[in-house]
């Protein structure tokens, strides 16, 4: 097949790609630019570990072909913190907010696009934004909990 | 899992140029607009196109425009930008509280309502929305332009009335011209990416009409005509229910699957329908729950 040739932005970054069409994003970030933050997981968009956010929108990467994102920008939880932990990251690491981690970078962008557009979240519109991230160790509660309180501008305890 | 299907990949920066692409394929090109259903079912080898054909970068596809007391939602349009639209809201609340329980967020940043309806799988939560606004979906192929109500849409499960070498353009949905109210149901087992179980929508007009149709109850959306006319003009009480079960019982035909039997199907429809009806009575009203809360 004709391999696509793709302009993009991962981390802000700018990358020039060639993609076979039936490569996904996911696989495309994970195995060509090393990128290994988003994780293969259901791999059919149900459970949120593969988020990445496209044009600063949480997406499952596991459902867009890697064709798709010609001319967008991509961020992964490394393009978020490229020295350190944001303050959001480290709130959570604080509350021990997550356990294996294996959805966390799913779940940390996630909260990043909702505390983007909203920075005093109420609890339902938390439980509504990471509905679709699955975690399997925590019972959701501190995740919860850390973003309805984001307490972002302190970085420190209370 | 990689895919193992091998195809071709068009993003046309023109409708002129997508609609040539799909007659040279000879109709064995697959629309991509969201991808959240095309993507997985290719994965599955449910679907093996030649090529696949990505129009989110046609301009007018991408229009969510109200004109002439109808909405019009172009075929690119992703739930999420139907949630955020101020106009959406103020006219059709309906639409956004089917919209806003679609999968998850992360899903309706990409998924649109045309692939929803394109998908045409029982359990797509636009279809009953879209019957009780009797839609109407525009599609175009190699003979023109054909406008396709949506009652005659829906032709049984992942089959729709769209041609191969059609592409579906947008939806038109007609605001009804009288005070109006609605409701949708929607029964599943988790918040977030889950199928419904079952799924009622509901839309009230002032002078007694009250249109009902159903989701995830037989191979396609089902509206009911026959529950219409039992409801007009009739004021809702108690005494309406046995009716009004035995009427659920004619007109649903679900099915078991894993996410529940076919009696658990009925016997919730029969609740959702009483637990939708009193509520879109009282929003008609103005004093009904607010959109977006549970009615389960």
């Amino acid at each position: 097949m004709k391999k696509i040739n793709i302009n993009f932005e991962l981390n802000n970054e700018g990358w020039n790609l060639d993609v076979e069409p039936s490569d996904t994003l996911l696989e495309a970030v994970r195995d060509k630019m090393g990128v290994k933050s988003p994780k293969i997981a259901c791999d059919r968009g149900d459970c949120g570990a593969c988020t990445v956010l496209l044009d600063n929108k949480a997406v499952r990467s596991c459902l867009i072909l890697a064709a798709e994102i010609d001319g967008h920008k991509i961020t992964t939880v490394e393009g978020l913190c490229p020295q350190e932990p944001t303050p959001l990251q480290k709130h959570f690491a604080r509350n021990n907010a997550f356990q294996c981690g294996f959805c966390a970078p799913g779940m940390i962008l996630a909260a990043h696009e909702l505390l983007q557009n909203n920075q005093k979240p109420s609890r339902e519109e938390v439980q509504e934004a990471i509905s679709g991230n699955l975690c399997r160790c925590t019972g959701y509660e501190k995740i919860i909990e850390c973003m309805v309180n984001p307490d972002l501008k302190s970085g420190e305890d209370k | 899992m990689a895919i193992s299907h091998q195809f071709e990949y068009h993003r046309p920066p023109t409708f002129g140029e997508a609609m040539k692409l799909i007659a040279d394929y000879k109709g064995r090109a697959s629309v991509l607009a969201g991808g959240t259903d095309l993507v997985n079912w290719i994965k599955e080898d449910f679907l093996a196109p030649e090529a696949v054909i990505d129009i989110k970068n046609i301009p007018e596809l991408k229009k969510l425009e109200y004109s002439g007391n109808t909405l019009s939602v172009g075929a690119a349009v992703t739930f999420s930008e139907m949630i955020d639209s101020a106009r959406v809201k103020e006219l059709f609340p309906l639409i956004v509280e089917q919209s806003q329980v679609v999968a998850c967020h992360g899903v309706r940043n990409r998924a649109t309502m045309v692939g929803n309806i394109c998908s045409g799988v029982p359990c797509c939560d636009s279809g009953p929305v879209l019957m009780v606004y009797d839609a109407v979906v525009h599609v175009t192929g190699p003979k023109g332009e054909r406008k396709i109500p949506v009652m005659e849409w829906f032709v049984g499960p992942k089959k729709t009335s769209r041609d191969p070498m059609e592409i579906v353009t947008k939806i038109d949905i007609p605001v009804p011209t009288v005070k109006n109210a609605g409701c949708y149901v929607k029964l599943g087992r988790y918040r977030g990416e889950d199928l419904a179980q079952a799924s009622v929508a509901l839309l009230a007009l002032e002078g007694g009409e009250t249109r009902v149709a159903f989701g995830s109850v037989g191979p396609t959306p089902i509206r009911s005509r026959e529950i219409e006319e039992f409801l007009k003009g009739r004021e809702l009480t108690d005494s309406l229910w046995p009716d009004l079960d035995k009427l659920v019982e004619k007109t649903i035909a679900p099915i078991s699957d894993l996410r529940a039997t076919k009696e658990y199907r009925l016997h919730m429809t029969k609740i959702m329908l009483k637990r939708g009806l009193n509520a879109v009575c009282k929003r008609l009203v103005g004093t009904g729950p607010a959109y977006g809360s549970s009615l389960l």
